[in-house]
């Protein structure tokens, strides 16, 4: 998909008067948050699965090499292709040729971030192949021609109305005097509409949650049912999956599952957890003839050894941008590529390049808030600190943001001086803004006096005012 | 493709300063996908039997399935007529060859239809034979085959599902340790479902719905021990 991540400002400031998306984002703060705390602390063992879950892909990403050659090895035991992809563009072209290998005109889809990030749609589209996306959330989006906004609810910044104008605008095979005004009758029309697709569709497309190399699985974890009709009705089942989703074993991705729906959408169990492996049996009624993987790596080996090695440990589960205040403001799409909130500002550089995605890694107030509540234990917070030193080593930060890193380095690499420059910026602060107490406009600060007021320092530096007490007590 | 393959691998060990020819790390690997050590249980699902499957029970229903208890396989077909009449629904269900399921009396329900084979989209109820439940979290596991098709699952408005109270596990990796048993170390059945309640969908304003793609309605009978 087309990156807008350079024009993150400008995103952001758009997203910030979208009066119908700031009414849909009331939803991730609302919901979100408690039913995670609510589920995380009805499970006493929560942070000792957490902590091994975090060893379990620790330990995998240190033989990732070999165990991907384990998994391999599986699939292809039990009757499956995999396929190798080094670039997006490598992805996309095999998954092309198996549609025309099996002269495939539709295909279904069940919810995949990774058919995202190759941009599957639009270019299976280019090439005659028409994609259904299954999921509820994804087909709305597809209806309106828009990218996810979240990885794991997909049209959260949608709301009802636009749904149901999209449905009316879409689906006029239907009465146009129907009802649509509870949502129940909206997710009727979808079921009823999407279930003649599962059957005409000749190849199901699905991502993977997991892909155990015990025995050559994959898995996928959803709610509503879509991805098991997507892969078990059509004659070939294709999964997309990037290399760091595996797990050695049944027992460890059982572990793993613990922590991802609570952390996700606080169920203790998501309703459909499913394993596949290899195509169906001679014996079998139901389920695919054939059954491909394709393996995408698009920059990922690259982060192994690397300080961004800990990103890799990500499930996906979209914790780090339903408790980030920075995403609560502007919502998934002002970020600009497939990857939001806290997970993406450290993702986007690492795949895209830090040139495009700088704004992301900056676009945080270091609350922490991502780290404390990732099932990973992945230090989200010191990798975007990583991705702004970078940017800065790499000059790429704006000319006045590296002067006045630069001026304030110098001060601070000397603390008399810094304490006596504090001590008059203060005391002169201190008295301009007695009056009014506060700042509507000042210069140089313009970014920050221009949405608020900055607040009059009350005329003493806190290492004064600490001295000063020390020395009364 | 294998230049892809070696491409890629290639990549990652001059990342991590690996050798593809480690023979420690290599036998690390085998090691620990032969052994497939467990993580820690939550305390929650280790239970003596009785009280696993009152928590099945309590943590099926918290997910919005329906459970009836009956105490014998034979008491089973008497249950799921029970079933259709509440719902209004025809008495007519499909299901697979499992055997447990062709024991059982369904001649005794006079008026009731069996259909056999995997499921059609018009097929209003289903019912399959679980290969166990797990009580930590309510949930049923089901394995692909003739005996109960992966499509039952998922095509009906309602999925009625059959479980032997002595096949309700505490935990997902004792679940794990049967299928192994049954199909060997490392080999899967095409499918297996892990399945937590009826089907739903939040995408619409964060606002919860059953039924969304899959079955509207769960309902599990639980074959008592005796």
């Amino acid at each position: 998909m087309q990156i807008t991540s350079p024009g993150f400002k400008e995103n952001a400031r758009t997203a910030l008067d979208d009066a119908p998306l700031q009414r849909a984002l009331g939803n991730v703060r609302k919901g979100f948050i408690e039913k995670r705390a609510k589920a995380a602390a009805a499970l006493p063992e929560f942070d000792v699965l957490r902590d091994n879950a975090r060893d379990i892909k620790d330990h995998v990403l240190a033989h990732l090499d070999l165990y991907l050659e384990a998994y391999a090895e599986k699939v292809e035991a039990a009757g499956g292709h995999v396929h190798w992809a080094e670039t997006a563009e490598d992805a996309r072209r095999i998954i092309l040729e198996i549609c025309r290998d099996k002269s495939a005109r539709t295909v279904t889809k069940g919810k995949s971030m990774i058919t995202e990030e190759i941009g599957l749609n639009d270019f299976l589209e280019e090439h005659a192949v028409a994609p259904v996306e299954t999921d509820l959330g994804e087909y709305i989006i597809q209806l309106r021609g828009e990218h996810p906004s979240h990885i794991i609810a997909p049209a959260v910044h949608v709301n009802k109305d636009q749904v149901e104008a999209d449905f009316r605008r879409v689906h006029t095979h239907l009465d146009p005097a129907r009802n649509l005004e509870e949502p129940t009758t909206l997710l009727s029309e979808a079921r009823g509409v999407l279930r003649e697709k599962y059957f005409e569709a000749d190849i199901g497309i699905t991502g993977a949650n997991f892909l155990i190399a015990e025995t050559g699985t994959s898995v996928i974890v959803t709610n509503e049912g879509n991805g098991d009709l997507t892969q078990n009705l059509p004659k070939t089942h294709v999964v997309v999956a990037s290399i760091e989703k595996i797990v050695p074993t049944l027992d460890d991705v059982s572990q793993i599952l613990r922590v991802l729906a609570r952390s996700a959408t606080g169920q203790d169990m998501s309703v459909y957890t499913t394993f596949s492996t290899g195509p169906k049996r001679d014996i079998d009624p139901d389920g695919p003839e054939d059954y491909h993987v394709v393996l995408l790596d698009n920059g990922r080996s690259a982060m192994l050894g690397s300080e961004f090695q800990d990103m890799l440990r990500c499930i996906r589960c979209g914790a780090c941008m339903n408790h980030c205040p920075v995403y609560h403001a502007v919502g998934g799409h002002a970020y600009g590529w497939v990857y939001p909130g806290p997970m993406g500002a450290v993702l986007t550089p690492s795949l895209m390049g830090v040139d495009k995605s700088g704004h992301l890694p900056n676009a945080s107030t270091f609350c922490g808030r991502c780290e404390s509540v990732c099932p990973m234990r992945i230090p989200l917070p010191k990798m975007m600190r990583h991705w702004r030193e970078r940017e800065f080593s790499r000059n790429l930060t704006p000319a006045t943001a590296r002067y006045g890193l630069g001026a304030w380095a110098f001060f601070a690499k000397r603390p008399a001086l810094y304490q006596a420059a504090t001590r008059v910026a203060m005391a002169v602060l201190g008295r301009l803004g007695r009056s009014k107490g506060r700042f509507s406009a000042m210069p140089l600060a313009g970014g920050w006096t221009k949405y608020r007021d900055l607040p009059a320092p009350e005329g003493e530096t806190f290492q004064a005012q600490w001295a000063k007490r020390r020395k009364a007590a | 493709m294998s230049d892809a393959r070696s491409a890629i691998l290639a990549k990652m060990r001059s990342a991590m300063g690996r050798k593809a020819d480690d023979v420690e790390r290599k036998a690390a690997v085998a090691d620990r996908l032969q052994r497939s050590p467990r993580g820690p249980l939550p305390a929650r699902g280790q239970l003596p039997e009785s009280e696993r499957t009152a928590l099945f029970q309590k943590m099926a229903e918290a997910v919005q399935a329906s459970v009836v208890r009956v105490a014998s396989r034979a008491d089973v077909p008497d249950a799921i007529s029970a079933y259709l009449k509440s719902k209004n629904l025809p008495a007519t269900v499909r299901m697979g060859e499992d055997a447990r399921l062709a024991e059982m009396p369904w001649s005794a329900q006079k008026h009731m239809e069996i259909l056999k084979g995997r499921a059609e989209n018009a097929d209003l109820a289903t019912v399959s034979h679980a290969l166990g439940g797990v009580a930590e979290t309510g949930t049923l596991m089901l394995v692909s085959g003739p005996d109960n098709p992966t499509t039952l699952n998922f095509l009906p408005e309602h999925h009625i599902v059959v479980l032997e109270e002595a096949d309700i596990a505490g935990d997902y990796e004792s679940v794990w340790a049967r299928i192994r048993e049954r199909f060997g170390k490392g080999i899967m059945p095409r499918t297996v479902n892990m399945i937590t309640g009826p089907s739903r969908s939040a995408d619409i304003e964060q606002t919860l719905l059953l039924g969304a793609h899959g079955p509207r309605a769960l309902h599990i009978v639980i074959v008592d021990k005796g």
